[in-house]
């Protein structure tokens, strides 16, 4: 305690918190999470074009409301 | 290894103390009397029983029942494409789960249950989601997630056979036209001669579609910054209602009968599942999502600072049946009209839908499935609170149809009183004044009620003097909201359905991109829910009582279609010695929704029976005599044919339950008959020792 320098994992865990809040938040609205999905089309897929932020957003968002997605009552 | 035994012994000590805890809460509960109680008490029991059920319950369905393997690679593994099959991170599929299930639903119903005394309701709440709810959401999410995360139509096809799962698909369209009409005139009778929450609800649209432009447009995919900003806007709009309701000329401009309202809310239907999504769906979506979060956290902080004491008797002279809110016996219709929060069927078609697709580990469908359940169920308990907190002469004048208690707040409180529940016209006019609105009287519906609750938790926590009836309308908004955005896209997820369906006899309506096949599909759509809105708005009865019970029938009886799936899932896999796991529950709710269902039809009490009703109607016209609140023959002509209507809907609701049962025996008979497991489980993968490391 006293002098001890504040970890720096102290701060790696708020940041991702708030990350996680995020990313619920977002998928509460239907968009998955972006990086993920960047990640995943340069490991699986490299010789795909990798969507803007803002047009990932639009796809999904007409996915989302495409054919159906009810909630509940 | 003697410290961890020593450990473990400690550990199930306390988690005893736990269930002894909440033993005595429910006692205290249940056998005080004729003092009131904290409502503590109620939050108490409910948390620590829930606590014990998923330690102990939901870790047996796990293990022996569903034997759930973390080793099995689950479809977000195995069909990972970074979109809709994405292994997620367990707390925030909690979060998605649970903003997915909780709706309007576990809000209104213990609100109305509430005529009958707290304690029945919530026994029901705590017994009916650790035993029934929270079972069904978690095996179905088990069930899809080892079926490529199917949906619960095809789940049904494929384990029983095309023929029930057609059916269980006809019977869900149904239930989404009577869900939408209900909650459409839970809206309708909150907004009905209130300009100040009419002027707040109009003022979502601009709004929205502010905040759309902006996502389009201007910051492409800001929801977050934009959602503050709506916010802000969104409490400007709820400030300014107040001025605007107060102005001489703008208050009464903003004035609407519930049949003008009915009429807006058809139309704005029909335009708004027709608009692009991003104009004025997606936002506002998003604001009523983020809103109703808020709220409930807020509502549960509330409740425990303000630490209400229950106005309500923890059981009424009503449970006997004879309620205003709401007519029937306790057994079945308390069960029926509670739906969400003990159990419910939407939420088998949420766990067949996008959250098994994002489940990144079998083990996990624990957490998510019966957890999220839990937390529905205690949004349920605080519902129950807050419409227990309130006068119960408040209650009753707010919640009884005008046939019943008459117009004028004299009338209203010489017979509210009467019954036990004493209260002064005063007070009515003062509440109805304190809350920013001309009268409180006959607001049917739950929506006002709680929100009266409501207001009175949330001015108690935040700073500000008169500050109820801001809250006040912040509650409506915020049912509105979610409401609205759930008739929208209610009305374009029936659209597709209708256009598959009427696509069978017609190929060219099938087609999703023609406009014409379009505006055919969603008219049809909003002429379905509108119809079954527009008789419950000019039902005498108050039309709660009329459409209620249609929906929670149709609603448990989903459920019952999900557990029985269940049933036959499990006896397909040989495990029919754990079997009662879901028999219990799929018979508890054959049993009610069955008998509810032909209560409906065939009781003879007018005020219960559609038959009835539809005959004294009838008679009354060939007498020439007119029932008040009825004002010609016309009107008259119609209530008899909206109750033959809805006793042949409740017929159609009985057959497509037992036409299920029927299959379910069948299927069941046949597992037994087989020494092999005959279920249609997809072959395991085993998670590599990579992915295992690799879990969000």
């Amino acid at each position: 305690m006293g002098t001890a320098l504040v970890p720096l994992e102290y701060f790696a865990a708020h940041r991702k918190v708030w990350r996680r809040l995020v990313q619920t938040a977002r998928l509460c609205c239907g968009v998955p999470d972006y990086d993920n999905y960047v990640r995943h089309l340069l490991e699986k897929h490299p010789e795909r074009e990798i969507p803007d932020y803002a047009t990932f957003f639009r796809q999904r968002q007409d996915a989302r409301y495409g054919a159906g997605g009810f909630r509940c009552c | 290894m003697g410290t961890t035994a020593k450990k473990a012994g400690w550990t199930r000590l306390g988690w005893a103390a736990l269930a002894l805890l909440g033993a005595f809460c429910l006692g205290t509960l249940a056998l005080r009397r004729g003092e009131q109680i904290n409502a503590l008490w109620i939050v108490a029991a409910a948390v620590s029983i829930y606590l014990v059920a998923y330690r102990y319950y939901s870790l047996f369905i796990a293990e022996k029942v569903l034997g759930l393997d973390p080793t099995r690679a689950t479809p977000a593994v195995i069909n990972d494409d970074g979109l809709d099959y994405v292994p997620t991170n367990k707390h925030v599929l909690f979060g998605h789960h649970f903003a997915a299930i909780a709706g309007a639903g576990p809000l209104v119903g213990p609100v109305l249950a509430a005529q009958m005394g707290y304690l029945p309701g919530t026994l029901w709440l705590i017994a009916g989601v650790v035993l029934a709810g929270a079972v069904q959401d978690f095996m179905v999410l088990v069930i899809s997630s080892r079926r490529n995360g199917r949906s619960l139509g095809d789940l049904v096809r494929e384990e029983m056979g095309p023929t029930p799962g057609t059916i269980a698909l006809f019977g869900a369209f149904l239930i989404m036209i009577i869900i939408l009409a209900v909650l459409a005139m839970i809206v309708v009778k909150a907004l009905a001669g209130s300009p100040w929450g009419m002027f707040t609800v109009i003022a979502t649209i601009p709004i929205a579609i502010l905040m759309g432009v902006y996502m389009r447009y201007i910051r492409p995919g800001r929801i977050g910054e934009i959602s503050v900003v709506g916010l802000a806007l969104l409490l400007a709009a709820i400030w300014f209602g107040g001025q605007v309701a107060a102005h001489p000329t703008w208050g009464p401009a903003f004035t609407f009968t519930g049949t003008q309202i009915t009429w807006m809310l058809i139309g704005y239907g029909f335009v708004a599942a027709v608009l692009p999504v991003w104009l004025l769906l997606a936002p506002r979506d998003y604001l009523s999502t983020f809103l109703k979060i808020g709220t409930i956290i807020a509502l549960a902080i509330g409740i425990v600072i303000v630490m209400p004491e229950l106005r309500m008797p923890a059981l009424t002279q009503f449970a006997d049946g004879t309620g205003p809110v709401w007519k029937g016996g306790m057994f079945p219709f308390l069960f029926i009209t509670i739906a969400c929060g003990a159990v419910s069927g939407f939420h088998a078609l949420i766990a067949s839908g996008t959250t098994p697709k994002l489940l990144p580990n079998e083990r996990d469908a624990r957490y998510i499935g019966y957890g999220g359940m839990l937390m529905e169920s205690f949004v349920a308990i605080m519902a129950m609170v807050a419409a227990s907190i309130i006068d119960p002469g408040i209650y009753f004048a707010m919640n009884s149809p005008a046939a019943i208690v008459g117009t004028d707040v004299n009338a209203v409180a010489q017979t509210v009183s009467s019954w036990g529940f004493v209260i002064t016209p005063d007070l009515l006019t003062a509440t109805a004044a304190d809350i920013g609105e001309t009268s409180i009287l006959s607001r049917a519906g739950g929506a006002p009620t709680l929100a009266v609750g409501i207001a009175h938790i949330l001015h108690n926590v935040l700073p500000g003097e008169d500050t109820m009836a801001f809250w006040y309308h912040f509650a409506i908004l915020f049912e509105a909201l979610f409401i609205l955005t759930a008739v929208d896209a209610g009305t374009r997820a029936g659209r597709f359905m209708l256009q598959d369906l009427l696509g069978t006899f017609a190929p060219g309506l099938r087609r999703t991109e023609s406009w014409t096949a379009n505006l055919i599909a969603t008219g049809g759509c909003v002429a379905l829910w509108g119809y079954f809105l527009y008789q419950g708005v000019t039902d005498p009865l108050g039309g709660i009582n009329m459409l209620w019970p249609l929906f929670g029938i149709a609603n448990q009886m989903l459920a019952g279609i999900a557990l029985m799936l269940c049933t036959v899932v499990l006896f397909k896999m040989k495990k029919d010695r754990y079997a009662w796991v879901s028999i219990v529950p799929t018979v508890w709710l054959l049993i009610c929704t069955t008998s509810a269902g032909w209560i409906k039809i065939f009781a003879s009490d007018p005020g219960v029976g559609f038959l009835a009703q539809a005959n004294k109607y009838r008679a009354a016209i060939a007498a020439g005599e007119l029932i008040a609140p009825s004002k010609d023959m016309g009107a008259m002509q119609q209530v008899m044919i909206n109750n033959y209507i809805n006793a042949g809907l409740t017929v159609l609701f009985l057959f497509v339950v037992l036409a299920v049962l029927v299959y379910a025996i069948k299927a069941i008979a046949k597992a037994r008959a087989t020494d092999a497991r005959s279920d249609r489980e997809t072959p395991y993968v085993a998670l590599t020792p990579q992915q295992q490391a690799a879990q969000p």
